[in-house]
């Protein structure tokens, strides 16, 4: 009887697509993770390189950053994409063959690129490291993704387009435009995987860092508020605490961020008042990210039992509480005075973890928890291991912050040191020597996230597993009773 | 052709993007807390979200009376 249900949903949404990315998902968040982890561990370590070129820092450090931004938080935002628009527009995602190319075309650009960077090619512009052919693969992946998106929303049996698909529309198409001018360059020739930027010099810098704050900005931030938009009232049960407020949330957000990125280049060549703007529009961004983030936890007003109760809740305020974290310390960092002192030291690493680990990641694994089960029609295989991962991966990101914090601050003081005659107080080794221990104390938060990725892989595994053997048992009964019957 | 200089100076055309940007801003900010009806059109969307499991558990209950 429960199946007949089971069966409409399944055919009434396209749910096989939602299946394939989140668990790719959780296999590039495993391997993407492990990277990171091995490469913090090289950093504390040095032996660890083995004088093998394809591991070295420089070569490992963007198949890293790659695999958890693109491979993990990609491959999450197809998945609760393609899953929020169809069942908040209550329709089934449009065309069958589309979403499944976004698929290949997505998973193949990731693990072409990474390959690529492990034997050196890259272009070395910082998360858009993808040389050109790969560039053209994803632009067209997009465009298909952009396609299959808004012709889902053209078929809605809603009238009113749930807030959650504005952010993922957002950030599809600033991401496209994104991708499109940071990437214009001209190749050595049509067999090279090499080319050269169409700008040079401080432009080329400009360009770059408004591709990688906004990169942050709407890949990274208004996506996954989109995450939370959808999956906090549905874990929660309740409501989102204001519409209203997340309307002006999402047009904040939309108007603000653009304009940050050159904050990245504070003290450099680029002009005084390119840099202050980025700075005054970053202190003005406190306002619509506080706002949100005070949204997605008044969710849970009167019903504060749930933080108890639920773990799959526990991660989702957890990542808001990380979001609102961080959103308070970019501002703060992107100020000049503060930025002498923590740009080009772990400070800004850690930062970028907090965000990374403690919004993004969290808010996917909360997420995919609650998502994943439903697409399976069973229930998850352990709570038990939801908890042991949420303790994982909370003193994993603790133990990161606060290490970072220690050894950029750190550095960044005694990069400034004078004595008395105007002379630096310390040598750079000095420096080096100073950051091991919380490099170690780094690598070691590392691996505390890494067994939670792992942990909640097992609990997967486990519950699609379970879930195969129910179908399998509830066909086999029905079978059973035709056969008794004499059908 | 005064008009096309006068956009063509920064100093002139910056001020009146902020100008725009944030009367839009403002505009919209209004827009959204403003009026009692509105606000409680607005307010009725932040239930979509749970209208799919009303229709899902409709379309079961079909299925076992059918069953």
């Amino acid at each position: 009887m429960m199946a007949s249900g089971a069966v409409a949903v399944d055919t009434q949404y396209n749910y096989d697509i939602v299946k394939r990315f989140a668990i790719m998902a959780l296999v590039w968040g495993v391997l993407g993770m492990t990277a990171g982890t091995y490469i913090a561990a090289e950093l504390a370590f040095p032996f660890l390189n083995f004088d093998t070129a394809e591991i070295t820092f420089g070569r490992l450090r963007p198949v890293h950053t790659t695999l958890v931004i693109f491979g993990f938080g990609g491959s999450a935002l197809f998945a609760t994409s393609y899953y929020i628009v169809q069942r908040t527009c209550q329709t089934r995602l449009y065309g069958d063959l589309l979403p499944k190319f976004t698929f290949w075309g997505w998973q193949l650009s990731v693990l072409i690129g990474a390959i690529g960077y492990m034997n050196g090619i890259t272009q070395a512009r910082e998360y858009a490291e993808f040389p050109w052919p790969v560039d053209l693969l994803i632009t067209v992946t997009w465009v298909a993704y952009a396609t299959v998106f808004v012709q889902t929303l053209r078929r809605r049996s809603q009238p009113h387009i749930y807030v959650a698909n504005w952010f993922y529309m957002a950030f599809i198409l600033a991401t496209a435009i994104l991708h499109i001018f940071n990437n214009l360059a001209v190749p050595v020739n049509l067999l090279s995987m090499h080319s050269y930027s169409l700008f040079s010099g401080v432009q080329d810098a400009m360009t770059q860092w408004w591709y990688g704050h906004n990169a942050v900005g709407f890949f990274l931030t208004a996506a996954f508020l989109g995450m939370m938009y959808y999956f906090v009232p549905k874990q929660a049960g309740r409501p989102i605490y204001s519409y209203r407020l997340s309307i002006v949330h999402f047009w904040a957000l939309s108007f603000l961020y653009m304009w940050v990125g050159a904050h990245h280049l504070h003290w450099t060549a680029l002009p005084d008042w390119t840099s202050s703007l980025a700075a005054t529009f970053s202190i003005l961004l406190l306002l619509p990210s506080w706002g949100g983030m005070i949204n997605g936890i008044m969710t849970l007003s009167g019903a504060w039992d749930k933080l108890r109760t639920d773990p799959i809740m526990r991660f989702l305020i957890a990542s808001l509480a990380f979001y609102g974290m961080s959103t308070f310390e970019g501002p703060m960092m992107s100020l000049k005075s503060v930025n002498a002192l923590s740009h080009y030291t772990d400070w800004t690493v850690g930062h970028v973890h907090s965000g990374a680990l403690g919004w993004v990641a969290l808010v996917s694994f909360g997420s995919l928890y609650h998502m994943i089960p439903r697409l399976y029609d069973t229930k998850l295989y352990s709570d038990r291991l939801v908890i042991t991962h949420f303790w994982l991966a909370t003193i994993g990101i603790v133990l990161y912050i606060t290490s970072m914090w220690v050894s950029g601050i750190g550095q960044g003081m005694m990069l400034r040191a004078f004595d008395d005659y105007g002379n630096l107080a310390y040598t750079f080794v000095e420096t080096v020597s100073f950051m091991h221990l919380p490099l170690a104390a780094r690598m070691v938060g590392g691996m505390f996230f890494v067994s939670g990725i792992l942990v909640m892989s097992f609990n997967i595994f486990m519950t699609i597993r379970n879930a195969k053997l129910e179908q399998a048992a509830m066909e086999a009964k029905i079978a059973a009773k035709m056969a008794n019957a004499g059908v | 052709m005064d008009l096309i200089e006068w956009f063509s100076k920064m100093e002139n055309t910056k001020p009146l993007a902020l100008v725009i940007f944030f009367v839009t801003f403002v505009a919209i900010v209004l827009y959204v807390f403003t009026g009692k009806k509105r606000k409680a059109r607005f307010e009725s969307y932040k239930d979509i979200p749970f209208q799919d499991d009303e229709r899902e558990s409709k379309e079961s209950e079909k299925g076992k009376h059918n069953g």
